[in-house]
């Protein structure tokens, strides 16, 4: 069955979608996401839907409950490249995403990430002191 | 009424007959007329243009008569030419800025000609001249809207073209810094507005790779709930791309009414004016502008 590929790197997870979501594939991806976090510990989860041409409210949908879930299982999550057409959609659709980090690129997704990270080490440490 | 109206039409019309025959007095006689007229704009358009129009015109209305001898339906395809050659002609007059019943003229400053003529030609027989009448009106009657209706035409074309042309004029995105950019807003925002700013803003962001944008809205005359609407599905679609976007330029009287209306901006960065909404700008992307003089 086609799947998305996961990747991780050092405390994070990078997922990149290059092919048109369906929903199946969607499902999979999520199932595939929570259960790579779990098991990895990952920190972060960057994913990356710059090739995403086509989306609809069930892949707005998932990608909302994507965040929510790695939050749950205390990881970030950056969606990173989305094409202005498919920003449209979305807000029109009444989907903007409200607890979604966003980035232009992988790169500046990256530090988003690294940074949410920093900032939540000084928050816990000082917790600890 | 319908059988009434039926009898009128004669089966075959001796107009075109008639037109073919007497060519050059019809012709002398409808420019006369023409020239005669009120209407006329000897300002936008020069005499021989209207000879050679009228000389043309009426060329075309006997080719198309030959083909179609019963002359009720100017739709048809025998009428082709002719009626390209007539929407031409008031295309090009609404753009030269005629009005619509300087252009209506053309074809009804005909009837006159044609039915002096139609009455010498006719002059032993009243009852044919009563129907051959009704046939010439009423075909007349239809080239008249016709021009009228392709007057209007025109006349949208140019609406439109401007309609365009402002759209375009009217949402310059503007870099202000490495990461920075400023978008002006001037003038009322409607639905087809708002599509073409949030459009060409997120291909700007895409193409210069932005993380700020500022909207200043100083040029908007007024706020109510569905700008604001417009306004904040214009944030989101760029937060959902990774830019944040400020507000600015909300003028006092634009404060008040948004918060009467209950439009909630809270998520959103909203300055008062575009030199606030860069300095937050130039804090967020970490760049900092110091005097030369501290400097020194």
């Amino acid at each position: 069955m086609e799947r998305i590929p996961i990747l991780k790197m050092g405390d994070y997870l990078l997922v990149t979608i290059q092919v048109d979501m369906h929903d199946r594939l969607a499902l999979t991806l999520q199932d595939d996401l929570t259960e790579g976090i779990a098991r990895t510990r990952a920190r972060g989860v960057l994913i990356d839907i710059s090739s995403l041409e086509i989306v609809d409210s069930f892949i707005g949908r998932m990608l909302g409950n994507i965040a929510a879930m790695s939050r749950v299982l205390d990881a970030e999550t950056v969606v990173v490249g989305m094409r202005p057409a498919v920003a449209i959609t979305l807000v029109e659709l009444g989907l903007s995403l409200p607890g979604v980090r966003t980035a232009l690129n992988v790169e500046q997704g990256m530090r988003l990430l690294q940074g949410a990270r920093a900032e939540q080490e000084n928050v816990n440490g000082r917790g600890e002191r | 009424m319908n059988q009434q109206a039926k009898s009128l039409i004669p089966d075959k019309t001796r107009i075109p007959e008639m037109i073919a025959k007497r060519e050059s007095d019809l012709l002398a006689d409808w420019i006369r007329e023409q020239l005669a007229a009120v209407t006329l704009r000897s300002d936008l358009m020069r005499e021989s243009e209207l000879r050679e129009q009228s000389r043309e015109f009426l060329n075309l209305m006997i080719r198309a008569a030959s083909q179609q001898p019963s002359l009720n339906d100017i739709g048809a395809p025998a009428w082709q030419e002719a009626r390209e050659f007539l929407s031409g002609i008031s295309r090009s007059r609404a753009h030269q800025g005629f009005t619509p019943s300087e252009t209506a003229t053309f074809i009804f400053s005909l009837k006159q000609p044609l039915f002096s003529l139609m009455r010498q030609e006719l002059e032993g027989d009243p009852r044919r001249l009563a129907d051959e009448m009704w046939v010439a009106t009423a075909l007349l009657d239809k080239l008249g809207l016709f021009t009228t209706e392709a007057y209007q035409k025109g006349r949208e074309e140019v609406i439109r073209r401007q309609q365009q042309e402002l759209l375009e004029l009217s949402t310059p995105v503007v870099v202000l810094w490495e990461g920075i950019l400023a978008l002006p807003l001037i003038g009322t925002l409607d639905s087809a507005r708002t599509q073409v700013v949030m459009e060409s803003l997120l291909q700007k962001i895409v193409e210069t790779g932005a993380s700020i944008a500022i909207i200043d809205i100083t040029g908007v005359p007024t706020v109510d709930t569905l700008v604001a609407q417009h306004l904040l599905k214009t944030v989101s679609a760029a937060r959902l791309m990774g830019a944040d976007c400020i507000i600015s330029g909300i003028r006092p009287q634009i404060a008040q009414t948004i918060v009467h209306l209950g439009v909630n901006l809270t998520d959103v960065i909203t300055k008062s004016s575009l030199a606030d909404a860069f300095a937050v700008a130039l804090r967020r992307a970490k760049k900092v502008i110091t005097s030369a003089e501290n400097q020194g």
